[in-house]
């Protein structure tokens, strides 16, 4: 079993803070939910965990079985079997998508014991096939013209492929119609086991219809204010946001106000 | 300013030289006016780039004799490697000695025409008299076209006949492996009504220094409904003064297509320059390169449009690293009369080091109201968060960055149409980025 703990954590950018000490813990084999309305930090809390240049933190660890994952490149960190499904991803022209995730998968392995070609096509190939993707879409350079939803499909793809220990998703679902979600939820719990654990980060609680969470935690003012289990987010769908902040006395519950 | 050169090659010299590859009297008038002509002519002046300290006309010797290929086992290893094994087109150059060819049977029967310049100054004196810096390039527009026509030293000669579709593509090979020899070497590739060609050529040193200059000039004709699919890679050594000229002339629907991946170590003067002059032409020019060390480039991308509705594209990618620094002018001119006409570029240049000096000068020079034109142009570093991405799935920065290069530089090396030709350009831009 594998885990990632989160402690404690502050992070800013461009000097102004936004998380203000997040704490929490993932084990493989479980799901994490984050929810929470826009504004209040989830997504800087996966920009964290993975390490964009932009976002600085202040305080507090995050460890991963123990190692210090803070100190680690953003390679390393994807090396040590974070993953992160990024809300925007970058788009690069000339790259093929194929080439690209062969390349991430053989980041992974040592010099002269890379996936071979053949057996990598036939993953690729059924994974896409999983994700309802056109074939044709291996060989597009990555990213470059493809839909909000075709860039939702290859994130999840690309997880699919390098098999990460924690994936963090960030707002996988946001525009993306019912087919595509189903499809996305699909290749999500595909991956669930005892060997894989995953944050997922959302403000609809409609993903999480198709894939059960066993935590589910809400974020305001860049704190997780509540936790509980699956009941929670039905809960959230039912009542919405405005019961946890009468009931913590929270009257905005974005970023930068404070209790 | 006017500049007084004194040439290293007399009138006698040009006179002999002529002769002794037996060339008709009108070839060697043409060579004598040109090199009276070249003492008194300016430099071209390429924008943003003083050359006027540069070395275009001393050199250690006008001529090397090297040796021919009996076969392609004869070839150095860096030359085979670029030939495919089922190329059955191939001009390949030794220095200035041509040095092997060799053209399908059938192509030959169908009146296509693929040899050295001098056999074709030669034994097709006509075509020669018609193409040869008549219109693309004249000899007399500044002192280097001047010299390159006094002093012609080698090149190559395609024709296509019409209406004939040419499959396979044709490859020219520029082998220099003397420090000794100069390049005055010029393609010439006429593509009759209705034809159809690729061409590819290859400049490329096998030694890593050059004492001698690169005066090259190519002439493309796609005449009516012609298209020409042009491919280069230009791998010259350290040490060359380059000054390479690649125009084409695009008839009524005729098509002229350019991929050019310009990897010289040595300082370069580029002009490409598609003329546009039939109503429905089209002209496509990419171009990638790499500078380094301390390279000085000035590359000019034009295309010029006299014909309606003719379509102008223009890309070009530049990596700059080291001190190395270039010019990358782009010029869409769109003349009176070519209603229609359309004419975008693209610059963009990919800076690896502080010292690197790129510039990126899109110009658009419009005398019709009834166009479409447009352009972009960047000049930059890596983008972090396209690293940053890459990163997260487990690159290591340094191949994050050499994917991001290789995809930006991808759109010339992409469309090569030679297997060869398109794994030595990736190597040669994997070893110039290192």
């Amino acid at each position: 079993m594998s885990t990632l703990v989160i402690k404690d954590l502050h992070v800013e950018i461009e000097g102004k803070q936004i998380l203000k000490g997040v704490n929490i813990t993932i084990n493989t084999s479980e799901i994490h939910a984050i929810m929470g309305p826009n504004g209040t930090g989830k997504s800087t809390l996966a920009s964290a965990i993975m390490g964009h240049p932009k976002y600085e933190v202040t305080q507090g660890t995050i460890e991963l079985d123990g190692e210090d994952v803070l100190a680690m490149e953003v390679d390393e960190r994807a090396r040590a079997g974070l993953f992160l499904a990024m809300q925007y991803p970058s788009e690069i022209s000339g790259v093929t998508n194929a080439d690209f995730m062969r390349s991430a998968m053989n980041a992974r392995r040592e010099e002269g014991n890379e996936v071979s070609l053949m057996k990598f096509i036939r993953e690729l190939d059924s994974k896409m096939e999983t994700l309802a993707m056109d074939q044709d879409m291996a060989q597009r350079y990555l990213n470059e013209g493809f839909s909000g939803g075709e860039k939702k499909r290859n994130e999840i793809l690309q997880m699919m492929m390098i098999k990460p220990t924690f994936a963090v998703l960030d707002e996988i679902d946001s525009g993306l119609d019912i087919d595509a979600l189903k499809v996305v939820s699909e290749g999500i719990n595909q991956m669930k086991g005892e060997n894989f654990g995953c944050l997922i980060i959302t403000h609809y609680q409609r993903l999480l219809n198709y894939i059960t969470p066993d935590h589910v935690h809400v974020m305001m003012q860049g704190r997780v204010v509540k936790s509980g289990g699956p009941e929670l987010a039905h809960k959230l769908e039912a009542e919405g946001y405005d019961w946890i902040k009468t009931e913590l006395g929270i009257e905005d519950e974005t970023v930068g106000q404070e209790a | 300013m006017t500049v007084e050169t004194k040439l290293t090659m007399t009138e006698q010299d040009v006179r002999s030289f002529s002769a002794s590859h037996s060339e008709p009297e009108a070839f060697t008038n043409l060579r004598v006016q040109a090199l009276a002509a070249a003492e008194a002519l300016p430099l071209p002046k390429p924008d943003k780039t003083k050359i006027i300290n540069w070395n275009f006309t001393d050199f250690p010797v006008h001529t090397v004799e090297s040796s021919t290929y009996a076969s392609l086992d004869e070839l150095p290893e860096q030359v085979k490697s670029i030939v495919d094994a089922d190329q059955k087109n191939l001009y390949i150059q030794h220095n200035n000695t041509p040095a092997y060819v060799s053209l399908d049977k059938n192509l030959q029967q169908q009146g296509v025409i693929l040899t050295d310049i001098q056999t074709a100054i030669r034994e097709h004196g006509d075509l020669v008299a018609k193409y040869f810096m008549t219109e693309a390039v004249k000899a007399e527009e500044h002192k280097l076209t001047a010299l390159h026509a006094a002093l012609l030293n080698g090149g190559m000669f395609l024709y296509v006949p019409k209406n004939l579709a040419i499959k396979n593509p044709v490859q020219a090979i520029f082998v220099h492996d003397n420090e000794e020899a100069s390049l005055f070497n010029h393609a010439l590739i006429v593509a009759d009504k209705g034809s159809e060609v690729t061409y590819v050529e290859n400049y490329i040193s096998t030694v890593p220094k050059a004492k001698g200059v690169a005066n090259i000039v190519s002439e493309v004709f796609a005449e009516d409904n012609a298209s020409v699919t042009y491919g280069a890679v230009d791998v010259l050594a350290e040490g060359f003064t380059t000054y390479v000229n690649r125009r084409g002339v695009a008839q009524r629907d005729a098509r002229i297509e350019w991929a050019l991946g310009m990897m010289n170590d040595s300082d370069t003067i580029s002009d490409n320059t598609t003329f546009l002059i039939g109503d429905n032409s089209v002209g496509d020019t990419k171009t990638v390169v790499v500078g380094r060390g301390t390279q000085k480039q000035n590359f000019t991308t034009q295309v010029i449009h006299w014909g309606k509705n003719s379509d102008g594209q223009i890309l070009k990618h530049g990596v700059m690293k080291d001190s190395a620094s270039s010019i990358f002018n782009g010029i869409g001119k769109i003349e009176h009369g070519a209603t229609k006409a359309n004419a975008e570029q693209e610059s963009r240049v990919l800076m690896l080091s502080p010292k690197a000096r790129g510039d990126a000068n899109p110009i658009l020079l419009i005398d019709e109201d009834d166009v479409t034109a447009g352009h972009a142009a960047s000049v930059g570093r890596v983008d972090p968060l396209q690293l940053y991405y890459l990163m997260s799935r487990g690159i290591t920065k340094q191949e994050a960055e050499r994917l991001v290069i290789h995809g930006f530089l991808a759109p010339v090396v992409n469309v090569l149409p030679i297997e060869g030709v398109k794994k030595q350009l990736t190597e040669v831009i994997e070893r110039k980025v290192r």
